[in-house]
């Protein structure tokens, strides 16, 4: 069973208009890989040039923060969400 | 979780109040005592535009006590899309006292303090110290660190949202056990990567439903009642109508919170990214709108650059302007002439002044930006093209 990546609509630009992703892999990171190997544009929107996350942008397991676990090396059950949250200023 | 005074020391109602709040009094969850302690809570709200505007209508109708409002913004005409709380006659008045006089009308029991200011470094512990929590309605990233760092310093719950076209978060960050919002995002985005509502737009009911999840958390905690937000962040999509929480947790190397590392406020400008970037425009070779029309009119030969989106030019452009979005200028850029001389606008001359620079460093020498960008050109020479 695939995993689920969700982004936000600022993030959907780079991602061909699309906010919800099916993908595969085993960790964050891999799921992260699978999409962006689809959508390049939107990997260096998801990640720094040197593989680590931004400050700015969060990443949910299953609604838990990855951070508090093993970051993009988090495994990823079948049937797993994950959730990209980047910071907004807006109001 | 109650904020505010011991029972004992709460004020008390009139009768005129008593009837005005009798559909809180029947739950007993607010009641009477409820009811008091929103009396006498003093809430401080920084902004009083897209969030600020359900947030202090509400809160008034509620009956809270003391409102402080942080605003230093006129009311424009753009603004009332989704600034509720301004009209249409307040177009051009100071914010804080069009809100005020709103709110005066919705509950005159309300005393609103105004701050025509805008929140810093020099004057937030002084401002937030006085009240029991912040509800934050900024449009900003330094602003957000600003409000929360004084937020944690003081001991001040703040209630959070933040709005970006179709969606929304929220939270209460900075009580006692729970996340800040440098927990949340430990760094701002560098400067002009996450777009602005000004800049990106918003959909004019959002900040009316994030707003209403700040003041009812705002009212939560004043009475008491529920479960706060706290450890949790709300998630709104609104394309979707979806509601989802995911967990937040406190960082215990937080400098703020965590570690206490933080002793006071810092520059938030600069901690920002934004020192030395206020003015993208500075250099770059401008043409003013009388310039560009005299040589028009002249029948000069150069080529008019629009830089824009395609659903703002669909708004309106200059005539004889080719389209080519900043977004894809790269493209664009080898379909020109280097021999020829160039301008280039956007909507306010931010946008147009980076294409400059990009024209600039593929080797155009005669390239100049439109000072002021379409918005100027509207006022000053053409004031059929629509501003938006």
């Amino acid at each position: 069973m695939p995993v689920t990546l969700r982004l936000p609509t600022v993030l959907a630009k780079s991602a061909g208009g699309q906010t919800v992703h099916e993908a595969t892999g085993g960790t964050v990171g891999a799921v992260i890989d699978d999409v962006t190997s689809r959508h390049p544009e939107l990997a260096s929107r998801l990640r720094g040039p040197d593989g680590k996350p931004y400050p700015y942008v969060i990443f949910y397991l299953d609604d838990e923060d990855i951070r508090f676990q093993q970051g993009f090396a988090t495994p990823v059950a079948d049937g797993a969400e994950i959730v990209v949250v980047p910071a907004i200023a807006g109001g | 979780m109650s904020i505010g005074r011991p029972a004992s020391e709460l004020p008390s109602l009139d009768q005129e109040e008593i009837l005005r709040y009798s559909r809180h009094l029947i739950i007993p969850d607010v009641g009477v005592e409820g009811q008091r302690r929103l009396k006498a809570a003093r809430v401080l709200m920084v902004g009083a535009g897209g969030l600020g505007s359900p947030i202090g209508l509400y809160l008034a109708a509620a009956g809270v006590g003391t409102l402080g409002l942080v605003e230093f913004d006129v009311v424009d005409v753009t603004n009332l899309q989704r600034q509720v709380i301004h009209g249409t006659k307040d177009v051009g008045r100071k914010k804080v006292e069009s809100a005020r006089d709103r709110i005066h009308d919705v509950n005159p029991h309300v005393k609103v303090v105004p701050y025509d200011t805008q929140l810093t470094s020099a004057n937030a512990l002084d401002i937030v110290k006085d009240y029991d929590l912040v509800v934050d309605g900024t449009d900003n990233f330094a602003t957000r660190y600003l409000v929360n760092d004084a937020c944690v310093l003081l001991g001040k719950p703040n209630v959070y949202g933040s709005i970006f076209r179709f969606e929304g978060q929220s939270t209460v960050f900075c009580t006692t056990d729970g996340p800040c919002y440098r927990c949340l995002y430990p760094e701002p985005p560098p400067p002009g990567l996450v777009p602005s509502c000004a800049e990106g737009g918003v959909l004019g009911v959002l900040p009316g439903l994030l707003g209403l999840v700040q003041a009812t958390e705002a009212v939560k905690l004043i009475v008491g009642a529920g479960e706060p937000l706290v450890g949790r962040l709300l998630l709104v999509d609104a394309l979707r109508m979806s509601f989802r929480t995911v967990k937040l947790r406190k960082n215990p190397a937080c400098p703020a919170c965590g570690t206490h590392e933080l002793k006071g406020l810092v520059d938030y400008v600069q901690f920002c990214g934004l020192r030395g970037q206020e003015d993208v425009t500075d250099g770059i070779p401008t043409i003013t709108p009388a310039e560009l029309d005299e040589r028009r009119r002249r029948k000069d030969a150069f080529d008019l650059i629009d830089v824009r989106e395609p659903h703002e030019w669909e708004i309106g452009r200059i005539e004889g302007a080719r389209l080519a979005p900043l977004s894809s200028f790269a493209e664009t850029l080898r379909t020109l002439d280097s021999a020829r001389d160039v301008v280039v606008y956007c909507k306010s001359g931010v946008r147009s002044a980076k294409a400059v620079r990009q024209l600039q460093a593929a080797g155009f020498k005669r390239v100049w930006n439109l000072a002021g960008g379409i918005l100027r050109w509207s006022e000053e020479i053409d004031p059929t093209v629509p501003r938006y």
